[in-house]
């Protein structure tokens, strides 16, 4: 015990200090803290700039910006947010940092490939920048072919720039995948691994088999615009819609990269705060592993109404209903495990419910849009605008600002103040549905999405939507000083504040630069609450 | 059926003109009830249970429940036969939209940055308006001039994307008079929110006449003819007739016999300064406007259409 006491003074923070103790570092915490700056950083520009599209949308005509300015401010708020902000945000800082402590690992496979992938996140992140410093580029995030071929801006750094960090999140991928495999702690077997452990694992999977294809094709691209190859320009006899299937047969799997992880994250809070053994661990588990198989089968989706065929939009509509099926019975078991629990409304805990109503809300239209007949009026308007937000932003964000409030006494040693937490949820919440459930009406009425200005039917609707903005921002300002405030002042925190039973929780909080002072032994799963 | 038209009458759909419309709706009417009780049940049994069973003290013991077949099969059987149902019957109305009819009204479309032109096999060509006859089955052969356009018209909850190199079509045999909106649903640049037209459903007799009426257009004083390209070549989409203000490029209200500042230096604006800006528009490019944005339309005029048009921008005063 003596040893122990003189061990708890040290921990990954401050075991050692200076900036390039942290640039170099090796420590999966570290980097994940790393990654955690540099997202908060990526999410308050993407964010700023979103700001700025719904202030525009505020009435018809031109408000604050030209046509032009919006089209870029636009573009750079869907590639921000994509590539810099959902697809590496779970995975690569709570991801990173509690995958090898929900196993009982010291580390991640491959460290230095993890300090690797950081700076390959923020090459591509500086690169992509650049280009709002020379032409800004306005595609869209989408870069489709042959509008990303003629425009006279920059397309073609910051799809070199979407391939590097491309190749963070392949390198992250198969990090996870190794680690999984080869470091799990004695007696932690498969079916002992914490769901969210699970999730990251069916991520992992989907980032090294789709990643990969985005690469090529956003090679294919630059090549196209530098050589004038004719693979994708018409002019050229290329075909423009095989840019498409190219695009979405990574970009469908990548709305799985950035919504399996946040499933993993609300399987752990739900149990935690329910103090309840999950319901259907290997029914969540297998889920998870079936939405990353189907998820390479329903690209078309997102093509319905592009020139592909009759035939392979019945198909493609299809194979879209089964992804339902899996997700639906996460839902549901999710649902089960409150039943008979113990259910604590932590701030935590009010994420991971609101998680479950957005996306509960988000996953009926999103069956909505499977329906091909139907698509063809929403499609490319305003309820797909809607439908996505409150997927990626209901689901995915809401899980990360719980997750990170879960977590947060682990990762810092510190308390943040609860009823403020519970304010700024009450903010991003209400802000969030004020501001995209009007966007579902507007699609219904026919609004397309992508547009700068609008008939003034639509006017009222978006005024409502862009004041929703505010409120979503508000909330996010709160969270933004309860974190400061914690950090600074917080209460030290316990090892286990929330009384939860993965390993994570028996290691001093912060933990220590190895983790586990004693290489852990398991003897039962990961939620056994008795 | 009650709760059915209720759905309808809160599903902010517009106007219904087509049966195809109609049909779309009842299936969009149906997943909204549908997606309404799921949600009750999902949020609602969500809100039941964290109330039913909140903490009570920091010692509560849980029951150990860790799966259940039966239940399991059923939350994946019976969304399973629900989302199968909704396919198939989406399925059926998608088949109808995309089997094209015979003997039906065809019009060429085409669309460009920011503008549709419309072409009917009379040879009449018109410029963001399509009119067509009411009950008649129309199909729209479509391509694209430049990048990539999508071809929307809401009250008849059809859309095609517009590609360049190749044809897709459209058809819609519109049921109610009156007009309709038309959309870009795909972006295309500046002016994409900007790439509106009109559907105008008419009786055949209108039709028929408005028919007539446009191939005169060969009758007309010059100038006239010059307004009637002018709308058919879209260029009002860019350039403002009735005053001073710049929309995409420069205004050519009260222009004609002024003096213009270009990147080139200043030029009169003569027959000869607007025959080039529109053969070649990055010849001269007036200060203040980018180059490269004006197609140029080399080819798509004859010598008369040209003559036409400077008459018509000699008469904006």
């Amino acid at each position: 015990m003596a040893s122990a006491a003189a061990h708890s003074d040290k921990n990954y923070l401050n075991e050692s200090s200076g900036l390039w103790s942290w640039l170099t570092t090796l420590d999966h915490k570290r980097i994940g803290i790393m990654y955690f700056i540099a997202v908060m950083f990526f999410f308050l520009l993407g964010g700023v700039m979103a700001l700025l599209l719904r202030l525009e949308l505020y009435s018809p005509g031109q408000t604050i910006m030209t046509a032009d300015q919006y089209n870029q401010v636009m573009t750079y708020h869907g590639a921000i947010m994509v590539f810099m902000v959902i697809i590496p945000g779970i995975p690569a800082i709570l991801g990173n940092f509690f995958l090898p402590l929900h196993i009982g690992a010291k580390d991640v496979a491959f460290p230095r490939l993890n300090l690797f992938s950081w700076y390959c996140l923020m090459a591509g992140a500086l690169l992509a920048f650049s280009t709002l410093f020379t032409h800004k580029i306005d595609t869209g995030w989408t870069f489709y072919t042959p509008y990303s071929i003629k425009t006279g801006t920059s397309v073609v750094t910051m799809v070199i720039a979407a391939f590097i960090m491309g190749m963070s999140s392949i390198l992250t991928g198969l990090n996870f995948i190794a680690t999984v495999h080869k470091l799990r702690a004695p007696g932690m077997t498969m079916y002992r691994i914490p769901l969210f452990v699970w999730a990251l694992y069916s991520t992992a999977i989907l980032q090294v088999l789709a990643t990969p294809v985005l690469g090529i094709t956003l090679l294919l691209l630059s090549v196209e615009r530098a050589f004038g190859v004719g693979i994708f320009d018409p002019a050229l006899g290329g075909d423009p819609i095989l840019f498409q299937h190219f695009f979405w047969f990574y970009s469908h799997p990548a709305v799985y990269i950035m919504i399996l992880p946040a499933m993993g994250v609300v399987s752990e809070l739900i149990t935690a705060f329910s103090r309840k053994v999950i319901f259907g661990y290997t029914a969540i588990a297998y889920s998870s592993l079936g939405i990353a198989g189907v998820s390479f089968f329903v690209w078309g989706h997102h093509m319905f109404v592009s020139g592909q065929s009759t035939t392979a939009g019945v198909v493609f509509s299809f194979l879209t209903m089964l992804v339902g099926v899996p997700t639906a019975i996460k839902m549901f078991n999710w649902l089960a495990t409150m039943y008979k629990g113990s259910v604590l409304m932590r701030s935590p805990m009010l994420y991971a419910l609101g998680f479950l109503f957005l996306f509960a809300i988000g996953g009926v239209t999103g069956i909505m849009l499977a329906v091909v007949a139907v698509d063809v009026h929403f499609h490319d308007t305003y309820f797909v605008v809607a439908h996505f937000h409150y997927v990626m932003v209901g689901g995915t964000l809401m899980a990360i600002m719980g997750g990170f409030y879960y977590w947060f006494p682990k990762m810092f040693g510190k308390m943040y103040s609860e009823s403020l937490a519970r304010l700024s949820f009450v903010f991003i919440f209400i802000g969030f549905n004020v501001t995209f459930f009007p966007q579902f009406v507007l699609g219904a009425m026919g609004m397309p999405r992508r547009y700068f200005d609008y008939i003034p039917a639509y006017h009222s609707l978006n005024a409502i939507s862009t004041v929703g903005s505010w409120l979503i921002a508000i909330g996010f300002l709160i969270s933004l000083y309860v974190i400061v405030k914690g950090l600074i002042s917080g209460e030290k925190a316990p090892a286990n504040p929330w009384g939860a039973k993965t390993l994570e929780w028996t290691v001093p909080s912060p933990p220590p630069h190895h983790n586990f002072d004693v290489e852990p032994v398991i003897t039962a799963g990961p939620y056994e609450y008795r | 059926m009650m709760w059915f038209n209720y759905a309808q009458a809160q599903s902010f759909m517009p106007t219904e003109g087509t049966k195809i419309a109609s049909q779309v709706d009842n299936l969009y009417g149906f997943l909204l009830a549908a997606s309404f009780i799921s949600c009750v049940i999902v949020i609602g049994g969500m809100i039941f249970f964290v109330w039913k069973y909140r903490r009570r003290t920091e010692t509560d013991k849980t029951a150990y429940i860790t799966h259940n077949t039966f239940l399991e099969f059923l939350w994946s059987f019976i969304p399973l036969v629900i989302f199968l149902a909704v396919f198939a019957w989406g399925w059926n109305i998608y088949h109808d939209m995309r089997t094209m009819p015979k003997d039906a009204l065809e019009v060429q479309v085409t669309g460009k940055q920011w503008a549709w032109e419309f072409e009917y096999k009379s040879g009449v060509k018109t410029g963001n308006l399509l009119v067509v006859p009411v009950n008649k089955d129309v199909k729209l052969i479509m391509t694209s001039k430049d990048v990539l356009h999508s071809f929307y018209i809401p009250s008849f909850r059809i859309k095609q994307d517009v590609i360049p190199g190749m044809y897709t079509s459209l058809w819609f045999n519109a049921d109610k008079l009156g007009e309709f909106h038309v959309f870009c649903a795909e972006f295309c640049g500046t002016q994409h929110s900007g790439m509106l037209a009109t559907v105008k459903v008419v009786t055949q007799a209108e039709y028929e006449a408005w028919l007539i009426e446009e191939s005169q257009v060969g009758m007309l004083p010059l100038a006239q003819r010059g307004q009637k390209l002018f709308q058919a070549k879209a260029c009002a989409s860019c350039h403002s007739v009735a005053d001073a203000s710049a929309k995409v490029g420069p205004s050519l209200w009260q222009k004609f016999g002024t003096k213009e500042l270009t990147e080139e230096g200043e030029f009169a604006i003569d027959e000869n300064f607007v025959r080039e800006s529109i053969l070649s528009p990055n010849a001269k490019t007036t200060k203040g406007f980018p180059k490269g944005v004006m197609p140029t339309f080399q080819g798509q005029l004859n010598e008369t259409e040209l003559s036409a048009l400077i008459e018509y921008i000699k008469t904006l005063k």
